[in-house]
């Protein structure tokens, strides 16, 4: 049954349509041309003040020999190595610290989270007095502590502890090793690593049991009516949908655990913004430098954020 | 387009035009000092004998001391100065953006830090050089013996880079543990992370006196692997403020030469000898030169003595630093401070 | 046809109430993994309780006498250097004999945020009253008519730590209802402005925006006129504080049905009205609990201001122990006290969000 077709439209309606059409086309351009205004005043007051006081700018000097020594890293670096060079291995310390960050807290995280659904009450009690504690308790802090009591209880320098005769501890580290360059763990890393591991951990057990939360009981109700072992229900039934829910918030966290690795500056470990923080007092390039750490951790975090997509898309029920 | 839309850009293109006027302002040291009736001084957080406060507020050093006695040729009242502490990271942002007038913060002056940092060195106020501090306990006769340590440094200092030039020269593969915090750093090496803490001597001389807990238990190596010579530092662009600053040091450093104490100015102003006269002001005007009336240098060292009496009451021998006069002393006494002469 | 259906036997009743034997048999017995792992558990939670017990209570040292403290190195904690540097600690470098000016100014604006976390104080007088106990809270940190002044370079601790995320989220919350509003707006300039400002924003570190604003923000105004380095921090963390918000709010906004809209266009309001009287009211009545846990991370985000040199609470404890040799072997007791304060603070702002949250879901219906 065809329906009558509507009037077109008077011509009053449509002027009115034109009128709101032309107001929107000018608020944008209004917004536009304020944040342009903006943008242009900061660039021309900024390089104003630069000439005015002859601070000189550019990024050649990233081309210029760095003349300061990194304490530790795995790209090989010396102290006549360009400034470039010296970023870059600030850029692999955090790349170091934060994927090991990473894998450490889906770990320990998981774990935790799906230890709130054991069945026994202390196991219970214990991981949900973990979350509680080191979710209210700030990451700096943390890593803090995790240095005095690395930098305290470690032995001496001249009298290491040897495990096993090849595992070497002292307050240099943890070398695996007894020669002068074996592989090494410096107090600074592992603080980093231990404070933003168990931190994240916290943030990732709540999020695993929420996402567990939500998976319909009767999926692990006809799991066990199948007979599978509840070790298996776990796996094979109910973290591969619980997986939907995680993996949002858990991109997130992990976002969040390579921001907060640019906190190692406090420590003394050699992480990007360090080396960034070097170079801006050597060098006077303020605007430089602080433009180079945003820049990468812009970068790293859409990285990150393209691979979790990915993921997700993965972990899709796909639905016919 | 309507009359509201008209007004609203009107006002935004006005207030683009009042910005951009503030901007082209440049601001001139002395008259703000002297509009403000303080003079701001950027010194440190605490490094004990050049700038520290105690716990009634009342700072106290050498760095200070220099603040004081040009507070006292500008406003007449070495009180008048307000004390900006800052970290080793800040101190020339806070100089460049004009919210200290001078920095007084035992600064190295360095090509890099005159050219291209838009501030200029007044002057040198202290012969230093980089030195290391190790535990007694280590035995250490020499910085050369310090093959593969870990070493404590600061970070936003001279002292990385020279200590990679002196691992380098000498083949020791020193392993460094910066630290963003100057306390950090400390902490650091007297828990006994690094086998060895490096920086300025006079700096170490410090630390060992205030920080360590037995002072006998720490000994500086005797190499000075680099020169530091430490002066206040004032902004490009304004050579009338960088005058006075500049010979307000030089006359601490004359009046030192011809003899000039606080404890003296008063009886001296009846001397007959011209030299005197011209430092005091009694024969000939030389502050009109420089913007200040005829008594700058007077009341500055009434204030504060000359630089000879402020390194005694702050870094000497009998302060607890306890350093010697060393390179420090006046040129006609062997050290290096040779003060152009002020007529 | 089908089988008829038959009754099935009636379970027996439940026993009784679940008296402690069947729970401890159920939560802690069940299996035997489930008995190992309590043994096991057991055993470990107390020993840990023992020896934390025996270094923290027993054999602690409570006075603050340096020399005794260094004698129970070791075997005992050295509580001693709270009672000696807890108000250097507690209230940074602000005067000693005004402590009481921090003390009321920080109860008031704890209050005050409390206060305006419960729905029903929404009303004009809560909108006044914020300016004016912000006014008299900085009449009361800094000075002026009849106190004496204060400089902010002097405000630390505890109170510094508070205000800057008092004050950074009450700012930054104007800005993020404008970024949110414009997030979800039909004019795709001012969509893509706003994704573009959140994006950036969260993809950077919070360290790098304060090194932005502690280096570069006195380049980015004339010459002379560069505020106080707690002004610029706050407007740092303002900034950054904005961008988590903005989406938050924007949640908020998603929640509220359509129909809420096409209602308000059908009586006749203009889309600001609508926003102003409908929408908003009711979006951010529903982010309540998410905003009181932007809160909690804010919180714990202002210790990074110790990087550019001010001292709030973690801050203050380096300054008060870092310098003393006498008391920096015991730096552990200190973070283990300012650690506890941390906790308190969050863990009671989480538990209040949790009861939000409840009570939204029971006036929601759902």
């Amino acid at each position: 049954m065809a329906i009558a077709p509507r009037p077109a439209p008077s011509r009053r309606a449509k002027a009115a349509s034109a009128r709101a059409r032309r107001r929107s086309a000018f608020y944008q351009l209004l917004a536009v041309a304020a944040v342009a205004l903006l943008a242009w005043w900061l660039a021309s007051t900024t390089l104003q003040n630069m000439r005015l006081r002859g601070i000189q700018s550019g990024f050649d000097f990233l081309w210029a020999p760095a003349g300061f020594e990194i304490g530790e890293g795995l790209l090989p670096y010396q102290s006549t190595d360009a400034y470039w060079r010296a970023f870059l291995a600030g850029l692999v310390n955090t790349l170091r610290v934060g994927v090991s960050g990473i894998v450490a807290c889906t770990v320990l995280g998981t774990a935790l989270g799906a230890g709130r659904f054991s069945a026994n009450a202390i196991v219970r009690g214990v991981c949900w007095g973990y979350v509680e504690l080191f979710r209210n308790i700030p990451l700096l802090l943390q890593m803090l502590t995790w240095y005095l009591v690395l930098t305290q209880f470690l032995p001496p320098i001249d009298e290491p502890a040897r495990i096993a005769g090849w595992i070497v501890m002292s307050k240099n580290g943890v070398a695996f090793g007894a020669g002068e360059d074996s592989p090494t763990l410096s107090p600074e890393f592992l603080a980093v690593l231990l404070g933003l591991s168990l931190y994240t951990a916290a943030f990732v057990a709540e999020i695993v049991r929420a996402g567990i939360a939500a998976v319909p009981r009767g999926q692990m109700e006809a799991a066990s009516a199948l007979g599978l072992p509840s070790r298996r229900v776990m796996r094979l039934v109910v973290l591969p949908q619980a997986l939907r829910i995680i993996v949002p918030p858990l991109t997130s966290q992990y976002l969040n655990l390579i921001k907060n690795s640019s906190l190692a500056v406090a420590v003394g470990y050699p992480d990007l913004v360090s080396i960034a923080n070097t170079s801006l007092n050597q060098t006077g390039r303020a605007v430089e430098c602080i433009t180079i750490i945003m820049a990468v951790y812009l970068a790293l975090s859409l990285l990150i954020s393209v691979l979790m997509n990915r993921v997700n898309r993965g972990a899709a029920i796909k639905e016919r | 387009m309507s009359k509201a839309m008209a007004r609203r850009r009107w006002i935004a293109v006005a207030s683009a035009c009042a910005f951009l006027a503030l901007s082209a302002h440049a601001g001139k040291t002395l008259e703000a000092i002297k509009a403000r009736g303080q003079l701001v001084c950027g010194v440190s957080s605490g490094v004990a004998g050049f700038s520290q406060a105690n716990s009634a507020g009342q700072w106290s050093g050498l760095d200070v001391d220099i603040c004081r006695a040009l507070a006292a040729s500008i406003l007449g009242d070495a009180q008048k100065v307000k004390w900006v502490p800052l970290v080793s990271q800040q101190r020339f942002a806070a100089l460049q953006s004009g919210e200290i007038d001078i920095l007084s913060r035992n600064t190295t002056w360095t090509l890099t830090r005159d050219a291209s940092l838009g501030l200029t060195f007044v002057g040198i106020d202290f012969y230093d050089g980089q030195a290391f501090m190790v535990p007694a306990k280590s035995k250490l006769k020499s910085a050369r013996q310090l093959k593969n340590a870990t070493i404590c440094v600061q970070s936003g200092t001279t002292t990385e880079k020279n200590l990679s030039d002196f691992s380098r020269a000498n083949k020791l593969n020193l392993k460094t543990v910066v630290f963003e915090q100057f306390e950090a750093a400390n902490a650091a090496y007297f828990s006994g992370r690094c086998q060895a803490y490096t920086t300025d001597a006079s700096a170490l001389a410090s630390v060992r006196s205030k920080e360590a807990k037995h002072p006998a238990d720490h000994v500086v190596l005797p190499e000075l692997i680099s020169k530091e010579p430490l002066g206040p530092a004032v902004r490009r662009g304004d050579d009338e403020f960088f005058a006075i600053a500049r010979w307000v040091l030089f006359g601490l450093m004359e009046a030192e030469e011809y003899g000039i104490t606080q404890a003296n100015v008063a009886t001296l102003r009846e001397s007959k000898d011209p030299v005197i006269g011209r430092l005091l002001g009694t024969t000939e005007d030389m502050g009109k030169p420089l913007g200040l009336d005829r008594q700058w240098l007077a009341r500055a060292l009434q204030a504060t003595g000359n630089y000879g009496e402020i390194f005694e009451r702050n870094v000497g021998p009998k302060s607890p630093l306890g350093l010697p006069r060393g390179m420090n002393n006046l040129w006609s006494h062997g050290g290096l401070h040779y003060a152009p002469p002020v007529r | 046809m089908a089988a008829p259906m038959s009754f099935i036997d009636a379970r027996p009743p439940p026993a009784r109430r679940p008296d402690a034997r069947s729970w401890l048999r159920e939560n802690l017995f069940s299996s035997a993994g489930s008995t190992l792992a309590t043994l096991l558990f057991a055993a470990l939670l107390a020993w840990a309780a023992a020896v934390v017990l025996g270094w923290a209570v027993v054999h602690a040292v409570w006075v603050a006498d340096a020399d005794e403290c260094q004698a129970a190195r070791g075997i005992g904690a050295c509580w001693g250097v709270i009672a000696e540097k807890g108000r250097l600690i507690l209230l940074g470098r602000y005067p000693a004999d005004e402590s009481w000016r921090p003390v009321t100014a920080t109860v008031l604006l704890l209050g005050l945020v409390v206060a305006s976390c419960n729905r029903r104080l929404w009303n004009s007088w809560l909108a006044l009253l914020w300016p004016a106990v912000s006014a008299l809270y900085l009449w009361l940190m800094g000075g002026g008519a009849g106190l004496s002044r204060v400089a902010t370079d002097l405000w630390g601790g505890l109170p510094l730590t508070v205000m800057l995320t008092v004050a950074s989220l009450a700012l930054a919350f104007p800005l993020a209802i404008v970024i949110a509003l414009g997030r979800r707006s039909t004019m795709p300039a001012v969509r893509t402005l706003c994704i573009a400002y959140v994006e950036l924003v969260r993809g950077v570190p919070l360290i790098s925006v304060l090194f932005m604003a502690s280096f570069m923000f006195p380049l980015f105004v004339p010459p002379g006129h560069s505020p106080d380095v707690l002004v610029r921090v706050v407007i740092g963390i303002t900034l950054f504080a904005a961008a988590y918000m903005a989406e938050i709010v924007r949640g908020g906004l998603q929640s509220v049905p359509r129909g809420q809209v096409e209602a308000a266009a059908s009586i006749g309001l203009t889309w600001w009205q609508a926003q102003r009287k409908i929408v908003l009211p009711q979006a951010l009545a529903a982010v309540v609990p998410p905003i009181v846990n932007n809160f909690i991370s804010l919180f714990k985000d202002t210790s990074l201001v110790t990087i550019v040199s001010l001292y709030e609470l973690t801050g203050a404890l380096s300054l008060a122990l870092d310098s003393d040799p006498n008391w920096r072997p015991f730096k552990a007791e200190g973070y283990l006290f300012i650690a506890a304060i941390y906790f308190v603070f969050c863990f009671a702002m989480s538990r209040y969000s949790l009861r939000l949250e409840q009570r939204l879901a029971r006036s929601h219906g759902r």
